[in-house]
């Protein structure tokens, strides 16, 4: 790994697991290279707490292409730190100066509790997405593609909403840590094509009976987890589930 | 889950109630300055004395008062029901939180907001609606109608009185300029033709509202309308 020259004094939340209580705790880091991702910077630190014999700091990462939504990181007091539309692994030290303290947290809400240090347990977005977050279809051929004519801006916001990674950045960084931007993506990507239909109206109300279960807050519209989402998932699709939730308990005769 | 108790006891739910009574008191507050800009008329407030007559005893108005005042329960309860479960969901809090990096400190601050507005509307209330729903109005004017103008003009002597009204309207301004937006977007009311107009009508309207509301006290304070 290339070295550089950038001293950083790092504040950690450490915390042993969900039962006990965790506190930021002082690394001093030197020789940091402005090429590094952040994850590449934590990876410097365990080595160094390893060889020390002290344990590492625990934190969630897969792919570090910006793709798969397990990095999470809340820095300096924003999710996956101080840039937009990128995710922690796609973060870079040179977005950060020399001599900075940098303050790194887990997503804190209760429907994500700490399993470890920076991890934190995302199921409650897994079981949101059980509850209805799919649709039924029957085996057999596949028909041809061209018998669901899709216009084009449909197909667009479809897929702006399939974009989700479901990282969970919106309920971090949310005042109320709340799941509906993910929640009405999740409903969106399906809403909005022609196979999402049969079940469009079951499914927003399983999901957010699912989401309420969860314990996650209520969305009060303040558009923090618009501006911090990586994938730029938009508000358009929580008013799109509002209206859904509505047309499904006040106007639709199925009851779930 | 079937049945409108429990679609309005869940989370989008509370947000509809917080979202029509929202509507509802924004479209209170258009009758009420418009009603109460009448003094501007400058004519010893007989005109305005006409419309606070009309308020008073129109059996209509009487009826629309009670849905006014459970509608405004309704909000303040259910804020403060909502208020106390997001609360509930971040136990722990952020040591570090920048919230200006994302959204607008007043977006963020309702309830405070909401708070000093209903420590506002205690006062109000007490000043003018006590006055002429029960103790009642001590003098009458040239029409022989209650004068309520005269009520106005005592209480707005008042450099306090006029100070707290002025800082109440500026929490009413910002309380607005994300409650106008933030309702259509609950209701779903959110559309690429007409995000913008709704957006700008909610800042020209917040704006208008509170300047009309605060105008009131700084121009009987200070003598410009007598």
């Amino acid at each position: 790994m290339s070295t550089g020259n950038m001293n950083l004094t790092l504040k950690v939340w450490r915390q042993k697991n969900n039962n006990t209580k965790g506190a930021l705790v002082d690394y001093k880091l030197a020789g940091i290279s402005p090429d590094m991702s952040f994850l590449e910077m934590f990876d410097v630190l365990n080595e160094e707490l390893i060889n020390k014999g002290e344990e590492p700091v625990v934190f969630d990462h897969d792919c570090r292409e910006g793709i798969c939504g397990m990095c999470s990181m809340f820095i300096n007091g924003r999710p996956h730190g101080p840039k937009d539309l990128v995710t922690t692994c796609q973060l870079h030290m040179r977005s950060f100066n020399d001599g900075d303290t940098i303050v790194v947290e887990p997503w804190r809400a209760a429907a994500f509790p700490v399993v470890k240090d920076l991890t934190v347990d995302r199921s409650a977005f897994d079981r949101v997405i059980a509850a209805g977050g799919f649709i039924s279809v029957n085996t057999g051929n596949a028909q041809d593609a061209n018998n669901l004519p899709i216009p084009k801006m449909q197909a667009d916001a479809a897929f702006e909403a399939a974009a989700c990674i479901g990282c969970g950045a919106c309920v971090a960084t949310c005042k109320n840590a709340s799941a509906m931007l993910f929640v009405s993506a999740k409903i969106s990507q399906l809403a909005l094509l022609p196979q999402g239909q049969p079940e469009r109206y079951r499914r927003v109300q399983s999901m957010v009976a699912q989401m309420d279960a969860e314990g996650f807050g209520n969305c009060t519209n303040t558009g923090a987890c618009e501006a911090e989402c990586p994938k730029g998932i938009s508000l358009e699709n929580i008013a799109r589930m509002n209206r859904d939730f509505a047309s499904a308990k006040f106007i639709s005769e199925e009851t779930v | 889950m079937s049945g409108f108790g429990n679609a309005l006891s869940s989370s989008i739910g509370k947000k509809f109630i917080m979202g029509v009574t929202g509507i509802f008191l924004i479209l209170f507050l258009i009758v009420h300055a418009g009603i109460n800009a009448l003094i501007f008329l400058d004519d010893q407030g007989l005109t305005f004395n006409i419309g606070a007559h009309f308020m008073a005893t129109n059996w209509i108005i009487r009826a629309g008062e009670v849905v006014l005042m459970l509608g405004l329960l309704t909000h303040i309860f259910q804020a403060l029901r909502l208020t106390l479960q997001n609360q509930k969901a971040r136990p722990e809090k952020y040591a570090v939180y920048n919230g200006s990096a994302n959204s607008k400190w007043y977006s963020r601050s309702m309830g405070l907001l909401g708070t000093l507005l209903l420590i506002f509307l205690v006062v109000h209330l007490k000043d003018f609606w006590v006055v002429s729903r029960f103790t009642g109005i001590p003098t009458v004017d040239a029409n022989g109608h209650e004068d309520l103008f005269q009520v106005m003009k005592v209480k707005f002597q008042d450099p306090v009185r006029v100070g707290v009204y002025v800082l109440a309207m500026f929490s009413l301004c910002y309380h607005l300029l994300h409650g106008f937006a933030s309702a259509f977007q609950t209701m779903g009311w959110n559309h690429s033709k007409y995000n913008g107009i709704i957006k700008n009508t909610g800042v020209w309207y917040s704006i208008i509202i509170s300047i009309v509301f605060a105008a009131m006290p700084i121009a009987i304070y200070f003598g410009i309308i007598q």
